[in-house]
């Protein structure tokens, strides 16, 4: 090994910082764009409303001050509720049936749970429209068994029951993704500690099936709460819900300050709702906006 | 000496961190030696390797191969073979085309491709898998693809990070012998990073162990052994017998060389001694291993061999003895025991 | 989807056939979800001039009427041109947002989460903002409007797709490719795209699907000159009774079930 005298300079640093630098410009297209056309749209409707016709709080006032707006907010917070619980209730033994399954059962299961969820929206508005019409499949059914009458199309009972149908694959996946991954076996345990199967059930099934739980509600509830395109086709505007409000306030009055209003509460109280469950979620050690996430 | 790859004064510091993670090093790897880079995890192996890729940069320092400063060329024109412990195969690509990577980088014509990756699948035993995908094989024979796929080109030097780490005992030995075995038949500069001192001992040419950012020692495995220069090194390498018999010195003595001697059984002229009692006896089959704590309160042990009778049982007081041309003195340096390992 | 130990450990007590109430569950729950939506089946071969159902005369009248009509065939050739644009677009953003999330540590969770928001806010705000402001930009009812607004919509569908398939990706490959001497875009090319090609394939299909079926902000958009598929469906049921949406319904189902097994088939493939 030959001595060397002097050691030679320092080089330039090439590395990892240079690294970082060169992979983030990749994500600016994206950023920028989301920025433009979604961000800014958010924040200049937002704007808007505390605005026009003047500055100051005006529209919101002119909202929590009226009491068919209150009325509205009030219905729609309720129908999400019975949707998200309807939805719940029907979903949860499905999922959890899925889980018992062998995989093609399991595949041909889940396939039945996405097809509604991709085919068109529209089409399947169209259906219920088409059943819940005076005259339709479910007037007369409910009447050949001796319940006359019930016309669901132009109500809220109307959309709701649609709307049950349309979130059920919401529902379901997040509820099926986290019962996967439960350990049955601690079902076992539980059964040789002397607990019988419907014990066992609730008071360890459950418990440990409440991250997907959580999942599967807060989505729902949330897209419940702004949903637009079933109120506006199935319901009536007599007894609209926010999302039409908002939609007629746009469309009809060109009011886009009130409009604005109505979707910032809308969408405070949607932040509200994600940060009450996320906290709810967080001694169960998953956050609420979706199940088993990498990182 | 322009041959081969040489470091001069290469330091590698990372901003915020006191300590270098490479402080200062100067090596000289002779053309188509095998030489293994030993140390325990941060002692900067593996930073001085990646440093010779091309994947760390240097903070100081220059590094040449065949006599061309490579310090500050990008890895893809450095012209090496890397070959990593998780193996980085492209799952896409078959056996062979993973093989043929990097021939097609360098714009060989197709059939002189296909002739050097038979031959080197032939090399490596693997001809039979040529068109499969990387997740159809074991990972020894994944290993296998990506030395094959380091060396078809016949880079300068093969660069070994860690390869055997992610495999059990027995693939360990096995391809520890077929790495041997390709260095043989290829002559190429192999450069193998690696923790265990005993596949350092058994692969390489010459040896240079790392702590703490500098090389202790280099020389060949029986330099090391038998005449360990620091303590760290005497310790690190196979099991030693570590004693203070002079102030600001540890003598090292290894356990092959010890004989045990009872009051009965005297210690032969000529040798040195120390006191100890016996602690444990190991029985391996073919040695028996007899673990002593000395007097100063050092542990240390001696080998019997299978067939050679003993009469030591633990809590035996026997007095340690070998021959002063066996023992290797050290600066003690402050350096935390490891002889209880 | 992988299976992780604890799956493997509770794999041996699964395969039990399902008790009778929970099998009559899954039945009835199976039937209310894919029932509803096959009633436009039936409705597109009906010959009434209403809504009708189930429909008392059989005719492909509707279907003829579909595919002879300017108005529906504009829209149809509207919700294609705006789908495949607004895909592409998206799918070149997030592969690219997807690579360097995946490379960033600090910064990287806050920055995808608001790129994902689109999915998560509630879709008739974001429709009555972004007309807003198109209204002044004068970009409603223009097809690079339409494009731009349904590429942030489909944005969210083409990152979570590639990075499920960078989750198979090691970055060590990256390396591996530079020792055997390719240069940076050669190892994109050859190494890192091919691996992520069927997430990014995904990706597009999803984010045209998204495109493909948009009613709110496309009602919203929509001008005289240019209107999607799904708001003419909406405007044939609202505005005057137009049967000739079952037979459009009916295509589009037939046409995104098709759709749906790409995907589907593309991850068997990768994981085969």
């Amino acid at each position: 090994m030959t001595a060397v005298a002097t050691r030679p300079p320092a080089l330039p640093q090439a590395g990892p910082g240079r690294e970082r630098r060169r992979t983030s410009w990749l994500l600016l297209p994206a950023a920028a764009v989301v920025l433009v056309f979604f961000f800014y749209p958010l924040a200049v409707i937002l704007w808007r409303s505390f605005t026009e016709p003047s500055f100051g709080v005006g529209n919101y006032l002119a909202v929590l001050g009226d009491e068919v707006q209150l009325r509205v907010m009030l219905r729609t917070l309720r129908t999400a509720l019975i949707i998200t619980a309807a939805t719940l209730v029907i979903a949860y033994p499905y999922a959890y049936a899925m889980t018992l399954v062998g995989r093609r059962a399991r595949s041909v299961l889940t396939l039945l749970v996405l097809m509604p969820f991709w085919t068109s929206l529209m089409a399947r508005n169209f259906a219920w429209y088409v059943l819940e019409q005076r005259g339709g499949v479910i007037e007369k059914a409910l009447a050949a068994i001796g319940i006359d009458g019930v016309v669901l199309l132009g109500s809220v009972a109307g959309v709701t029951v649609a709307m049950v149908q349309v979130m059920l694959p919401f529902m379901v996946l997040p509820l099926q993704s986290s019962m996967l991954s439960i350990d049955r076996s601690l079902l076992h345990a539980a059964g040789s500690l002397g607990a019988r199967r419907p014990v066992a059930f609730l008071r360890v099934y459950v418990p440990l099936s409440m991250p997907g739980v959580l999942a599967g509600v807060s989505v729902v509830f949330i897209m419940s709460l702004g949903f637009y395109i079933t109120p506006a086709l199935l319901g009536t505007p007599q007894q609209a819900l926010v999302a039409q409000v908002i939609g007629t306030q746009v469309n009809d009055l060109l009011d886009f300050a009130g409009a604005g209003a109505l979707g910032t509460i809308l969408l405070v109280v949607t932040l509200v709702v994600l940060a009450v469950l996320s906290r709810v979620a967080a001694p169960l050690g998953t956050s609420a906006a979706g199940g088993a996430d990498r990182g | 000496m322009t041959d081969g790859i040489a470091t001069a004064h290469v330091t590698k510091a990372y901003p915020g961190v006191d300590r270098p993670a490479v402080d200062d090093v100067s090596l000289h790897i002779a053309d188509g030696e095998f030489m293994t880079f030993l140390g325990p995890s941060g002692s900067g192996k593996t930073t001085m390797l990646s440093m010779i890729a091309g994947f760390t940069p240097l903070t100081s320092g220059s590094i040449t191969v065949d006599g061309q400063e490579i310090s500050r060329l990008k890895p893809h024109r450095r012209n090496l073979g890397v070959v990593f412990q998780q193996y980085a195969l492209f799952p896409h690509m078959s056996v062979a085309r993973n093989v043929a990577f990097g021939l097609t980088q360098r714009k060989v014509a197709k059939a002189e491709i296909s002739r050097r990756v038979d031959e080197v699948l032939e090399l490596v035993g693997l001809s039979a898998v040529r068109d499969r995908l990387p997740r159809q094989l074991s990972g020894g024979q994944q290993q296998r693809v990506a030395l094959a796929r380091a060396v078809v080109y016949e880079p300068r030097a093969l660069l070994m990070d860690e390869p055997l780490g992610a495999l059990d005992k027995k693939l360990r030995d096995q391809l520890q012998r077929e790495i041997a075995r390709m260095h043989r038949e290829l002559g190429m500069t192999f450069l193998f990073v690696t923790h265990d001192q005993q596949e350092a001992l058994t692969l390489s040419d010459r040896i240079a162990v790392f702590n703490d950012g500098r090389i202790e020692q280099v020389g060949t495995p029986e330099e090391l052994y038998e005449r360990p220069e620091t303590l760290f090194v005497a310790q690190f390498i196979g099991e030693s017998n570590a004693l203070s018999l002079t102030p600001g010195e540890v003598t090292i003595v290894r356990p092959e060389r010890l004989t045990l001697h009872t009051a009965a059984d005297p210690v032969p002229s000529g040798h040195q001694r120390a006191s100890a009692r016996v602690t444990d006896i190991v029985y391996v089959g073919d040695h028996t291993r007899i673990w002593l704590r000395y007097s100063d309160g050092a542990r240390g042990c001696a080998v019997v061999s299978a067939g050679v009778a003993h009469e030591h049982r633990p809590g035996d007081e026997v007095i340690a003895a070998w021959h002063p041309e066996h023992q290797a003195v050290v600066p003690s340096g402050g350096v935390p025991e490891l002889a209880a390992v | 989807m992988a299976d992780n130990p604890s799956i493997s450990r509770a794999a041996a007590v699964r395969q039990r056939s399902l008790g009778w109430g929970l099998r009559g569950w899954v039945v009835l729950v199976a039937f209310v979800l894919v029932a509803p939506t096959l009633v436009v089946i039936p409705m597109s071969f009906g010959a009434g001039s209403t809504f009708e159902f189930p429909p008392k005369d059989w005719s492909w009248h509707w279907y003829a009427e579909f595919f002879t009509s300017k108005q529906w065939l504009a829209a149809l050739a509207n919700s294609v041109q705006v789908g495949v644009l607004a895909a592409a677009l998206a799918t070149v953003l997030g592969v690219a947002a997807a690579l360097a999330l995946d490379r960033m540590r600090r910064g990287g969770g806050v920055v995808r989460q608001l790129l994902m928001a689109p999915m998560i806010l509630p879709g008739i705000v974001v429709a009555v903002a972004i007309y807003g402001v198109f209204l002044r930009w004068q970009l409603n009812g223009t097809m690079l409007g339409f494009v731009l607004a349904h590429a942030v919509l489909g944005l969210p569908f083409v990152l979570t797709s590639v990075r499920t398939s960078l989750a198979g990706y090691d970055p060590i490959m990256e390396k591996a490719a530079a020792s055997l001497g390719a240069p940076r875009f050669a190892t994109l090319r050859k190494v890192v795209l091919p691996i992520i090609a069927p997430g990014v394939l995904s990706g597009f299909v999803f984010a045209f699907a998204t495109s493909f079926d948009e009613v709110v902000v496309a009602l919203f958009l929509q001008t005289p000159a240019i209107k999607t598929l799904p708001v003419k469906m909406y405007e044939s049921i609202v505005l005057e009774i137009d049967p000739t949406i079952a037979a459009a319904s009916s295509l589009i189902v037939v046409f995104t079930t098709i759709l749906l097994f790409v995907p589907a088939v593309l991850r068997r493939k990768e994981q085969s």
